[in-house]
This record gives structure tokens, C-alpha cells and sequence, in this order.
């Protein structure tokens, strides 16, 4: 379906200013409770007796509730990011967001019990075109899919292909095997086929540690280390030559920075000339590839001692066409529109990443 | 095994003669593989590459080098059995002590560590503190907790205690994955994804406050390249500023401990040449890089690469003699 120009309900009150498409928002339910009117009964049985067995090897204290903005909490109660009414306020209307993508984080996708995480995902899905997408035409969704059984994960895909305002499939940066493997590959196939993207998103657990150097300690190190995760991903997609199996696939990096493409590109080209014997299938050099193929999202966006240093990374990336300004409203490392990206970019520069390149990936009119 | 089993005590070699126990089996590093041992380096003889002392008294002399640090990846990390683990790794040191350091005055050697068993590895630091030759203790990058984790403190303090530095070494076998996300399919993704391990692991020494603790201890990560190091830097910075209230002992910013505590072996030189001066530029310290040649591992192609012309003097200098001297309190 294709749908309007959105009109949100504080509309008269935004000011006037360009406006911007938000790539990564999370959304999320009152409370958890509000999610059982979408879910079968015996689903519903087995969430009050067993709640959500996922791995959960790395909890921290975190530095504010709900790792949320402290002015988020909804006025009338509930969590962070589970009031329309406010995401009008402080997001849609605030910033003059013409189009904002809903990455819920509500962990389908890591459910043990496999069947429970299929009807999990439908629940999610359907409860965000109830509650989100029919009431707010701004927004768009990722689809929430039990990623971890490709059968399943299809399923849920073709079910929600013709409603055109479910725009990505939602992946996590850790799952159980690195994403190339061969068991992801069927959700690849179904993604091309429904020209939806692949977003993966920060976070996730497949089981093992969340580094290659076992459970760090601290929450500090789970997040100023959102990176490497992302970066071992990329390597598998690329080397196991996901790219030249799916040559329509696009894969989005949500919500780990960019500024760790650039060498890594460099990494991988060199490795690629060393031991290409292994990889047959890679016909091309994978910063090639990736220029053509990968898109990331900026925040949380890194900030060097001279702002001029991004800029210049930027020069030497030539990426500009495949960055995506993303706020993560309404989580407590929020980047603002007006203020994240550094001064020194230049306008187009800016002008693509705050809503041209967004609008092109995701087929925005 | 045969040159270790001399080593060895009794019950060790009995072992090893009755089961035929051959030592780590190291799948992070293929004796074939062309990174291993860069082709052109393969011997006539048949022999491998730097299996005997000469075959690195030719490389010193090739390089003029007045010093050179012998870095024996002994993958100790492997044996699951403790105290299997502890005999070979004092086995491999004195092994290396006793029939290499002769061989040559300019070699100085690193040593390994039981690292699975924190206590053990301090003892085998304690046992040769004081050791004229020996500079540097070898851990393995890959490992089953961060390296900040407390329960390693024994190990840094013992290192701190006896002056050596900590040298992160290329990959390691603790048993779990070499990524937060499983197990790769490929030897080049293991081999393209360190670096990040690299991260991980400077990550938890800076959060965890061990450089805070131990003034002294000097860190050089060994294989990692360093092109990465500019935008993760930034990163940590800028995460440090916002949740500093969660590791209130990390009294500085991370750019400033790496500056003051890490330095890195030149090789792997990671960025294409024509982006190597920007890199340089962005490093947290000018004297952060130290001349090596990883021999016999492919990182160049030719000798002339091995300290490019495109490093700008004095930083050039400085990089081939000055840093490793001070970090290493060498002569």
C-alpha cells in the first residue's frame, strides 16, 4: 500500500525546518502484559509460567532506567518509547520527521523455544501495525522475525511482504552462528525477494560470550564496544560471499557508528589478497562490495578531538551515499538531528544523510 | 615435542613417551598457511622457517638489528589439562632460554604463560623475574575472559612486580568462539576479524582499571596493525565521557592510558599506502609504533616495505630504534 504524506497530531506545532527521515527509533509496549491481546492462548499460558527463556550471559546495572532519555517516561505511565503521543512530541513533530523506522527490541529472535518465537515475532508484527503504524502513516517497521530457524523466520517474512509500510527485516549483531552461515540463507532469498533490506541491529546473544575474549564486566565495555561485534558480521557476509549469492541483497549496520568501516575495508581487502584461496566465491575486492551494498546508521556517532578528522574520514570512505541518520529516541545516547553531525560535513553531505539516502534505500516517494 | 621433552620432568615425560602426546594442536595457526609463513620465506632445506636459532641470526643481520625480541607463540592456552599446561610452559621457556638466548647476544626473549591457571602464570613470571634476557610475557589475544577481568591481577602484578611488559600476541585457543557471534567458517575470517579481538581486549584493561593499578605495566600488542586504532579510540573517548560514573577509577581518558601505557608492533602496517599518513596523524601518541619484522609471517612483500618511505622523519627514527628501546628499558 503506499501511503500519504504524514500528518501527525501536533503537526501545526513543529517548526519549520527541513525535514528528516530517523532510521533506527525503538518502540516497545506499555508494559509487557500488553502484548498477550496479540498472542495465541497457549502462547499466552506458557509466557505467564515461563516468561522468555533467551541467553542471557550479559546483564549489567545500567546507567538509567530503562537505558532510556530521563524526560521519556511517558506522563501517564508505562516505559520509554511506548507512547505514541509522546514520540509525536519529542521525535516526530519535534524534528520534522517525514518518515521514522521502528526497530522494536523485544528479542523474537533470541527465544529458545523456536515455535514460541515465530508466534512471538507474528504477536510484535502485529501489534505494531495496530498500535503504530495505523494510527501514525509517519512511521515504518522492521520486521521482527525468530531469525534463528530460517523456515520460520521466511514464514513471517511472506506473510508481511504486501504491506509495503513493513520496510527492513530486523536481525540482531550477535546471533548464534556469524550471519553469512548457511543457515541464514533463506531469509536472504526471502528478504531480495520482497526488496526489503536486512537491518541488524546492536545487541542480540547466540549463546556464546559476547566477545572473543569471553563476558567483559562492565556495561561501558558492552557498549563502547557495539563495534566489534558488527565488524566480525560484516566479515562473514562478505567472505562467505553472501553479496555474490544474493546480488540484490542490501544489509543495514543499525546503531554501531561507522567510523570502523573504513579500516576494516582496508583489513579485508588485504586478508582477501592473502587468502583468497579459500574464498573462491568472493570475485570481487570487499570494499568494493561493501560501498555497494552495506548501509549504516550514525548514532551512536564517534567524535574525534578535531571534528575536521570525521570529515576527512568521510573523504576517504566515499560512502556518503550509504549513511543514514538514525536518533535512537528514545534511548539515553540520543543524537540530535541539529547536533550530532559535526560542523565542516558541507550541506549535500548532510542533506543525503539526514534524508536523501534513507529515502532511497527504503523506497520512500 | 622431541626438543621440549628434555624439559619436561619425569612424570611429564613419561607421559609424553606413553601416549604420544605431541603438544597444542593450534588451528589459529595452519603451518601452511601463506600468513604463517609468507612463501618467499620458505627454506630449501625443507626446514620451517624459523625453527632454528640461525634462521633469526639471519634476520638480524639482514636488518642490521642490534636487538631482537623472539616471540614464541607457544599456544599453551590449548591444554586443558593445568598441570599439563604449566610443564610445557616452563618447559618452552627454558627451552628457549637455554638453547636460544646462547645462540645469539642480540636475542631477548618473551615468555609463555599456563594463562588458564592466573596463579600458575604468575609463579612461571616469578620463577624468572630477574632475568637479564627476558623482556616480555606473551598472552594470547583470543582468551576465555577479558584480560581485565580480575581474576588475571596475579598475572599483571607479577609482570609489574618483575619489570617485564605484557605483549598480546596473534590469536590463542581458550575454547570459545573468535567472535561474540560463533564460529566463522573460514581461516581469513579469524585472520581479518583479530583486530577486533584486539579491542575487546584493551577495552577491559582500560575499564577495568589495571593501568590505573599498575603504573608501570607496559602493553604491546604484537600482529594486531593499527589502522583500526584512531576511530576506536574515538569512540572510547566519547563512551568514557558519558559513563565514567560506571568505572569511576578510570581516571583518564582511554587515548591518554594508551598513549602512556600501549605501544604496537609495527607490522601488520593495515592501511594501503596512500592512507598511512593520515592514519599516523590520528594515532593518540607520535611514538606508538615499533619496528619489527614478524618474521617469518607475510606482511610485506618485499624488505624495502617493512618501514615504508611514506612514515616521515624523525617519526620514522623513532619507530625503527627509539620506542622499542624505552618500552622495552633496553640498552
Amino acid at each position: 500500500m503506499t501511503v500519504e504524506a504524514p500528518r501527525g497530531s501536533n503537526a501545526d506545532a513543529r517548526p519549520a525546518r527541513a525535514a528528516i527521515v530517523d532510521a533506527d527509533i525503538h518502540n516497545t509496549w506499555p508494559e509487557p502484559a500488553a502484548l498477550d491481546l496479540y498472542l495465541p492462548a497457549r502462547w499466552r499460558r506458557l509466557r505467564a509460567q515461563l516468561g522468555e527463556r533467551i541467553h542471557a550471559g550479559a546483564q549489567y546495572p545500567r546507567l538509567n532506567p530503562a537505558a532510556a532519555r530521563t524526560d521519556a517516561w511517558p506522563p501517564g505511565g508505562g516505559l520509554p518509547g511506548s507512547s505514541l503521543e509522546l514520540m509525536r512530541e519529542q521525535l516526530l513533530d519535534r524534528w520534522s520527521v517525514e518518515h521514522g523506522i521502528l526497530n522494536p527490541l523485544l528479542e523474537a529472535g533470541e527465544l529458545l523455544n523456536l515455535e514460541y518465537g515465530a508466534a512471538f515475532a507474528r504477536a510484535i508484527n502485529d501489534w505494531q501495525v495496530a498500535e503504530w503504524l495505523e494510527p501514525e502513516p509517519r512511521l515504518r517497521a522492521s520486521i521482527t522475525v525468530p531469525y534463528e530457524d530460517a523456515q520460520l523466520a521466511v514464514a513471517e517474512v511472506e506473510r508481511l511482504t504486501d504491506d509495503r509500510r513493513f520496510v527492513q527485516v530486523l536481525l540482531a549483531s550477535r546471533t548464534l552462528e556469524p550471519l553469512g552461515r548457511r543457515r541464514y540463507w533463506p531469509l536472504y532469498a526471502a528478504a531480495e525477494a520482497a526488496d526489503l533490506p536486512i537491518g541488524i541491529h546492536f545487541g542480540g546473544a547466540g549463546g556464546f560470550p559476547t566477545t572473543a575474549a569471553g563476558l567483559p564486566s562492565f556495561y561501558f565495555e558492552e557498549h563502547a564496544g557495539m563495534a566489534t561485534a558488527f565488524q566480525d558480521q560484516l566479515t562473514s557476509l562478505v567472505f562467505e560471499g553472501v553479496f555474490e549469492r544474493f546480488p540484490k541483497l542490501r544489509v543495514v549496520l543499525v546503531e554501531g557508528g561507522f567510523a570502523w568501516l573504513l579500516p576494516l575495508m582496508w583489513r579485508l581487502d588485504r586478508t582477501w589478497r592473502m587468502l583468497g584461496d579459500e574464498l573462491p566465491h568472493v570475485t570481487r575486492p570487499p570494499s568494493q562490495v561493501i560501498r555497494e551494498r552495506v548501509y549504516l546508521t550514525t548514532q551512536p556517532i564517534e567524535e574525534p578531538p578535531h571534528p575536521e578528522f570525521l570529515a576527512r574520514l568521510l573523504d576517504r570512505m566515499d560512502m556518503d551515499d550509504r549513511l543514514l541518520f538514525a536518533t535512537d529516541y528514545p534511548h539515553w545516547d540520543f543524537d540530535a538531528p541539529d547536533r550530532a553531525l559535526p560542523a565542516g560535513l558541507g550541506g549535500a553531505r548532510r542533506d543525503r544523510m539526514l534524508r536523501g539516502n534513507a529515502r532511497a534505500l527504503y523506497r520512500f516517494g | 615435542m622431541e626438543q621440549l621433552v628434555s624439559h619436561l620432568p619425569p612424570h611429564w615425560r613419561a607421559v609424553v613417551s606413553e601416549t604420544g602426546f605431541r603438544g597444542p594442536y593450534v588451528p589459529t595457526q595452519p603451518p601452511g598457511a601463506p600468513t604463517v609463513c609468507a612463501p618467499r620465506f620458505a627454506r630449501a632445506d625443507g626446514a620451517a622457517e624459523g625453527s632454528e636459532p640461525g634462521h633469526i641470526t639471519d634476520v638480524l643481520d639482514r636488518w642490521s638489528a642490534d636487538l631482537g625480541i623472539l616471540c614464541c607463540d607457544y599456544a599453551v592456552e590449548g591444554i586443558r589439562n593445568p598441570d599439563a599446561a604449566a610443564a610445557l610452559a616452563t618447559a618452552v621457556n627454558d627451552w628457549l632460554l637455554e638453547t636460544w638466548l646462547p645462540a645469539d647476544d642480540r636475542f631477548r626473549a618473551s615468555i609463555v604463560l599456563p594463562i588458564a591457571q592466573p596463579e600458575a602464570a604468575a609463579a612461571e613470571i616469578d620463577r624468572l623475574a630477574g632475568h637479564p634476557r627476558v623482556v616480555q610475557a606473551l598472552l594470547p589475544v583470543r582468551s576465555a575472559a577479558p584480560y581485565g577481568d580480575r581474576r588475571y591481577l596475579p598475572v599483571f602484578e607479577a609482570a609489574a612486580r618483575a619489570g617485564l611488559a605484557i605483549g598480546l600476541r596473534w590469536g590463542g585457543n581458550p575454547g570459545n568462539p573468535p567472535t561474540g557471534t560463533g564460529w566463522p567458517s573460514y581461516f581469513a575470517e579469524e585472520h581479518a576479524g583479530m583486530p577486533a579481538v584486539y579491542q575487546t581486549q584493551l577495552l577491559s584493561l582500560i575499564a577495568e582499571g589495571v593501568f590505573e593499578r599498575f603504573d608501570d605495566l607496559r602493553l604491546a600488542l604484537l600482529g594486531s596493525g593499527f589502522s583500526w586504532l584512531p576511530p576506536f579510540v574515538w569512540r572510547l573517548d566519547k563512551e568514557w565521557r558519558g559513563m565514567r560514573r560506571e568505572v569511576p577509577w578510570v581516571s583518564r581518558p582511554p587515548s591518554r592510558l594508551i598513549a602512556e601505557h600501549v605501544r604496537i608492533a609495527l607490522q601488520p602496517i593495515d592501511a594501503p599506502a596512500t592512507e598511512l599518513g593520515a592514519v599516523l596523524d590520528e594515532l593518540p601518541a607520535d611514538d606508538l609504533l615499533m619496528f619489527c619484522t614478524d618474521h617469518p609471517r607475510w606482511q610485506f612483500d618485499a624488505d624495502e616495505d617493512a618501514l615504508p618511505d611514506a612514515i616521515p622523519e624523525p617519526r620514522r627514527a623513532r619507530i625503527a630504534d627509539a620506542n622499542a628501546r624505552a618500552f622495552y628499558r633496553l640498552p
